[in-house]
């Protein structure tokens, strides 16, 4: 049975002495934010989702969800009772606003939440985790009465939300939605269609579903152009959390999938559903965009989620599994044989984990930081900046966080040996669930052209420049501090190649989008692994500086965690920051020797 | 009525001990730390006789370190209304504990008082006890289950053979064993409200209590791992060896 631990120790270090809170206090959910105040929150959230999430994973997934006849879904046996607490514990509004009873903390905290929840037990996470997304689009977009009449209920948990936009014929085009909403001449509309892959689409976790649903009003123009988003609510809703008539929406089926089993993947049919228009007429793709960027960081949070929850058991596997002896001799000549742990090729692929998890977990607090200053900041310039950087990031963290967060659970699987292909051990999950977060909110290969073909050149490329600044200034500024120096001259290099690698794009992809098409991947993992590597540096810097202090305060318990970053940061400057110069070779490489093979010799 | 619940910060159930180099006593430094499992239980029954409109008040009381400040804050959050640290950075025995929460319960004058029937560090199932002497109130120990009457409760207790019911005059002292109740997790907004709960802080020295050690520790050692077994090939070798190796029969 594979267990979990919510890293909380990384994440207070993060949150105190990475990334400190008291700069963020002219935000209103900072206003009350105290290290005591996110300890304890945070505590709470390890604990509910060690104790109530995580014992529900395996046998969620074998379980999975049932399909019965009339199209009702029962989710696997204790999800409900684990949901109840979650809802019980306020957890569902943690970052929304107390107007509408969210407790109106940072969206941070709500992220790091987010990380313990899918590490505990993804598929049951993502039935809150998908509310909060309908939640944020309806506090975006919504009348004052709709949110008047939804959010209460949805902040609290009482009911969950969902979002449709996938069609059998339509994926990633959107354009191609055939959804239709007729007029019914009271102000609402007659939603026909049929969606498909709607995860968390119907369940028995909740009184009610309100489901978001893309679609295209009659006589609206064709393409993105002519796409509505509308309030289709399982049961009709009254205030005060009441429901009313069932409304024409039924699950049509479930999808028998991969991973994530515990999660209802639906398809769901709309029979002239009555449904209520969120914003304007055929602004819905705007509407769904406003929130892709908090969406698509969910994702990538779930890949370094899985990472590390795969990471912590093959630890404890190579810490525990005795087999054969260390090539320098045997290290403990009492026992039988040595731990593996004891093998150089064992601790490196231990460490490409553990590294890639320290630096992804830095670099989802900080842009969630940005996600905060850019909800909430009243300096335009700040706001801007942190729109910027969100809008710059988001793909990155989307799609490399989850492309190195699925192989990460297949290193960690390796370090099982032929054990890791065997359900009990548990691991073979974490691949299995894994996988998707490539897929599915925009696939992989998307989100690389959406950084390079939108991301980079938007606004003559603001925010890239400032990232590039960014990068360059904290390498200035702390040349000579003993965290960083050692790693100054490597990180300079990979930001060298990072900027050739965007300039080559300028000189070449302007006239020929297949040379950004074709270099698309590695530039994203390119970015990637320059802020994997800046963020690397940020917690070698605060470990440093931490560990002086204990040194200078003789306090030896205090220098053990910090010289391990230390040794982490090192492991990532020494041996997975070199692979931009391999990035930086493929994308100059250009799109002609992919372009060259006939379509038909593949 | 007015309900006194003791908590004490001990090192988490999770965190696996370990003896400091020079035998001193267990290592303390950067370990997790947490409001000792009995001692949740009588928040848990605090809160449930609170809700059910039993008592009026909760007063949470801590002795320890300033962290001890947390242990309470987490009571707090789990539905006591107020907090009281008595701070100290000295090592507290049963009887020194035992004389500040007679003090507090002299200035507070609580129904009752809750407490865990023992801490997981020290296991010492001493201080309820004690404390019921120095005050000379009734105990209820061990608890199974309680239920308040008027001016009375009756706790049901754990014992040896079986389930025993002892019915206490208030103000009177309990503490709970592990079946009890089931400790809630603490919500968002009432770890939100714990915040501006007020916590008092108080000494022993302004209570007027010395709290200097009776007891001396004269080594602290890891248990010893477990040996080999041995397996026997009949009854009779096996009662053989009870008797003469063993020497249990």
């Amino acid at each position: 049975m594979p267990s979990y631990k919510a890293p909380l120790d990384d994440v207070l270090f993060l949150i105190n002495d990475v990334f400190p809170l008291d700069g963020y206090n002219h935000l209103d959910a900072f206003a009350e934010v105290t290290p005591e105040l996110a300890g304890a929150v945070l505590t709470e959230a390890a604990r509910i989702t060690e104790e109530a999430f995580a014992p529900l994973n395996a046998t969620g997934d074998r379980q999975g969800c049932r399909r019965d006849s009339a199209g009702s879904v029962r989710t696997p046996e204790g999800f409900a009772e684990a949901y109840g607490a979650f809802v019980k514990g306020g957890w569902v509004g943690l970052a929304t606003p107390p107007d509408y009873g969210g407790q109106g903390l940072p969206y941070t905290f709500a992220a790091i939440v987010n990380e313990f929840a899918s590490s505990a037990n993804m598929a049951l996470a993502m039935y809150p985790g998908l509310t909060q997304g309908a939640i944020a689009a309806i506090l975006l977009h919504g009348t004052a009465e709709q949110k008047a009449l939804y959010l209460p209920p949805m902040v609290s948990g009482a009911w969950t939300g969902t979002m449709n936009l996938t069609e059998p014929q339509c994926g990633t085009d959107l354009g191609l939605i055939r959804t239709k909403a007729e007029r019914k001449g009271d102000g609402t509309y007659a939603i026909t269609g049929t969606k498909i892959f709607i995860s968390a689409g119907e369940h028995d976790l909740a009184g009610n579903i309100v489901h978001l649903v893309l679609a295209r009003v009659e006589g609206a123009p064709s393409g993105t152009k002519g796409l509505s988003l509308f309030i289709v609510p399982k049961f009709m809703a009254a205030n005060g959390g009441v429901r009313g008539a069932r409304n024409r929406v039924s699950c049509g089926s479930i999808e028998d999938k991969m991973g994530i089993h515990g999660n209802a993947t639906c398809v769901m049919n709309y029979e002239g559903a009555t449904g209520w228009l969120l914003g304007e007429e055929n602004r819905g793709l705007n509407a769904m965009f406003t929130m892709m960027n908090e969406a698509r960081l969910g994702v990538g949070i779930q890949g370094l989620a899985l990472s590390e929850v795969a990471y912590q058991n093959a630890a404890t596997y190579a810490r525990e599994r005795l087999q054969g002896r260390a090539l320098t001799g045997a290290a403990f000549p009492a026992q039988a044989a040595d731990p593996i742990i004891v093998h150089p090729d064992v601790r490196r692929t231990l460490l490409s984990i553990k590294a890639f998890n320290a630096a992804a977990r830095a670099l989802v607090v900080w842009t969630s930081l940005k996600a905060d200053v850019a909800r909430q900041a009243t300096d335009e310039a700040e706001r801007q900046a942190a729109e910027d950087h969100l809008g710059l990031l988001t793909p990155v963290i989307k799609g490399v966080l989850t492309d190195i967060g699925f192989d990460n659970t297949v290193k960690a699987q390796q370090m099982f040996g032929g054990h890791g292909y065997i359900v009990e051990t548990g691991v073979e999950q974490f691949v299995r669930d894994a996988r998707i977060a490539m897929l599915y909110e925009g696939a992989n290969g998307i989100q690389a052209i959406d950084l390079v073909g939108r991301k980079l050149p938007r606004d003559a490329g603001r925010a890239m420049l400032a990232f590039f600044a960014e990068v360059s200034g904290f390498l200035k500024e702390n040349a000579a501090h003993d965290g960083v120096q050692p790693y100054v001259a490597g990180m300079k290099t990979a930001l060298d190649h990072l900027q050739d690698a965007s300039m080559w794009f300028m000189r070449n992809a302007l006239g020929k989008p297949d040379n950004a098409g074709a270099g698309s991947t590695d530039y994203m993992h390119l970015f990637g692994l320059v802020a994997l590597g800046y963020m690397s540096l940020r917690i070698a810097k605060a470990a440093a500086d931490k560990l002086a202090a204990a040194r200078a305060a003789n306090d030896d318990s205090a220098t053990g965690p910090m010289e391990a970053r230390l040794t982490t940061t090192r492991f990532f400057m020494e041996r997975m920051l070199p692979e931009t110069a391999v990035r930086l070779n493929r994308v100059t490489a250009g799109a002609e020797g992919i372009m060259a093979m006939p379509a038909e010799m593949f | 009525m007015k309900l006194l619940v003791c908590v004490k910060r001990v090192v988490d159930f999770n965190v696996k001990i370990r003896v400091k180099p020079d035998g001193s006593g267990v290592e303390l430094a950067n370990i997790k730390m947490s409001m000792n499992p009995f001692d949740e239980i009588a928040v848990e029954e605090a809160v449930r006789l609170k809700e059910q409109g039993k008592v009026t008040e909760i007063v949470a009381v801590s002795i320890g370190p300033q962290q001890a400040g947390e242990t309470i804050r987490t009571a707090l959050a789990m539905g006591a209304d107020r907090g009281i640290l008595v701070k100290t950075d000295a090592t507290v025995e049963p009887l020194a504990v035992a004389k500040i929460l007679a003090k507090v319960v002299e200035q507070e004058k609580p129904d009752l008082v809750i407490m865990g029937k023992q801490a997981i560090d020290d296991d010492a199932n001493q201080t309820g006890q004690m404390l019921a002497a120095l005050l000379g109130w009734p105990q209820g120990t061990f608890a199974f289950k309680v239920a308040v009457g008027e001016g009375s409760i009756d706790v049901t207790r754990e014992v040896d053979g079986g389930l025993q019911t002892v019915g206490l005059k208030l103000p009177a002292i309990v503490t709970t064993d592990l079946r009890l109740n089931e400790p809630r997790y603490a919500s968002l907004p009432n770890i939100m409200k714990a915040k501006k709960k007020p916590l008092d802080e108080t000494s022993p020295e302004t209570l007027g209590i010395d709290v200097s050690p009776r007891l001396k520790v004269i080594k602290t050692v890891e248990p010893g791992g477990r040996k080999a077994g041995v397996k026997v090939g009949s009854v009779a070798e096996l009662v053989q060896k009870l008797k003469v190796e063993a020497g249990v029969l």
